[in-house]
């Protein structure tokens, strides 16, 4: 049976500082879990995208509102949960970028990027009605789970 | 490492070396100000010279669109010179490496803009 996985929970403030101390941390554990540099890379810009998300559009530069982030370390993979306190959306209403009416267009690229850079990405509803991204990076090897 | 953009005169275009990130609230501003005062003075061939962008997100992709977009409204012309792996494979994920015009050699890429 797989193991409980390794958590670390981090709850910011909305202010763009956030974002690359958020980013920071996803680097952190990523390099503690073993990914290689790319994977520490993709892994970095999909925890700035997330929060850069949250910030901007499901917090709506609010300070007082949360951004709280998860991660989770199984052996296979990390999982990272990025959860505002705004209304939520859903992946169908974000335009695709690449479409010829959309590539001009200022909507859509952050999505784009985490699904092109994490295994698995899906937008939830929270219990509270905010987003929460949830994405996962697999390991080729089992994922170290350092204390 | 901050965002520091600097222009220079290579045969009538004007080429911004650029240094650092683009992202959410740093270098977004400073380049569009930059590119505006170019426009102004009558520049209207630029390079971006990216070789020491060392990331970028979709804001800063976005920041390159609005620069792009902006320019072409107003008769000028953009190119973009020396893209790191990094910032290619951002470009080629989002398609905007379609958009813009892409060289490797600064020489070449100056000569490419219509006389």
């Amino acid at each position: 049976m797989p193991s409980k996985p390794q958590r670390i929970e981090v709850t910011l403030e909305t202010l763009i500082e956030s974002i690359a101390l958020a980013e920071e941390i996803g680097v952190r554990v990523a390099v503690a879990a073993g990914f290689d540099e790319d994977g520490q890379y993709k892994i970095g810009l999909s925890v700035h995208e997330a929060v850069m998300n949250a910030f901007q559009y499901g917090n709506e530069q609010q300070r007082e509102k949360k951004i709280h982030v998860l991660f989770e370390l199984f052996p296979e993979k990390l999982v990272i949960h990025v959860t505002d306190q705004g209304t939520g959306f859903h992946l169908a209403d974000v335009p695709d970028p690449r479409h010829d009416d959309n590539v001009l267009g200022h909507s859509g690229r952050g999505v784009l990027l985490m699904k092109a850079f994490m295994d698995e990405f899906d937008v939830q509803v929270s219990p509270t009605g905010g987003a929460e991204v949830v994405m996962a990076k697999h390991c080729s090897k089992q994922i170290s789970q350092a204390s | 490492m901050s965002f520091k953009a600097v222009s220079r005169e290579v045969g009538g275009v004007t080429v911004i070396d650029m240094v650092g990130r683009i992202t959410l609230g740093e270098g977004g501003d400073l380049l569009r100000e930059l590119i505006e005062e170019k426009m102004r003075s009558g520049r209207k061939k630029i390079i971006m010279n990216l070789a020491e962008i060392n990331y970028i997100d979709s804001t800063g992709l976005g920041e390159l669109v609005s620069v792009y977009r902006q320019m072409k409204t107003q008769g000028g012309e953009l190119k973009l010179l020396n893209l790191n792996k990094k910032v290619s494979d951002l470009l080629q994920i989002t398609k905007l490496y379609a958009v813009f015009d892409i060289h490797n050699d600064e020489a070449q890429a100056v000569a490419s803009f219509r006389p």
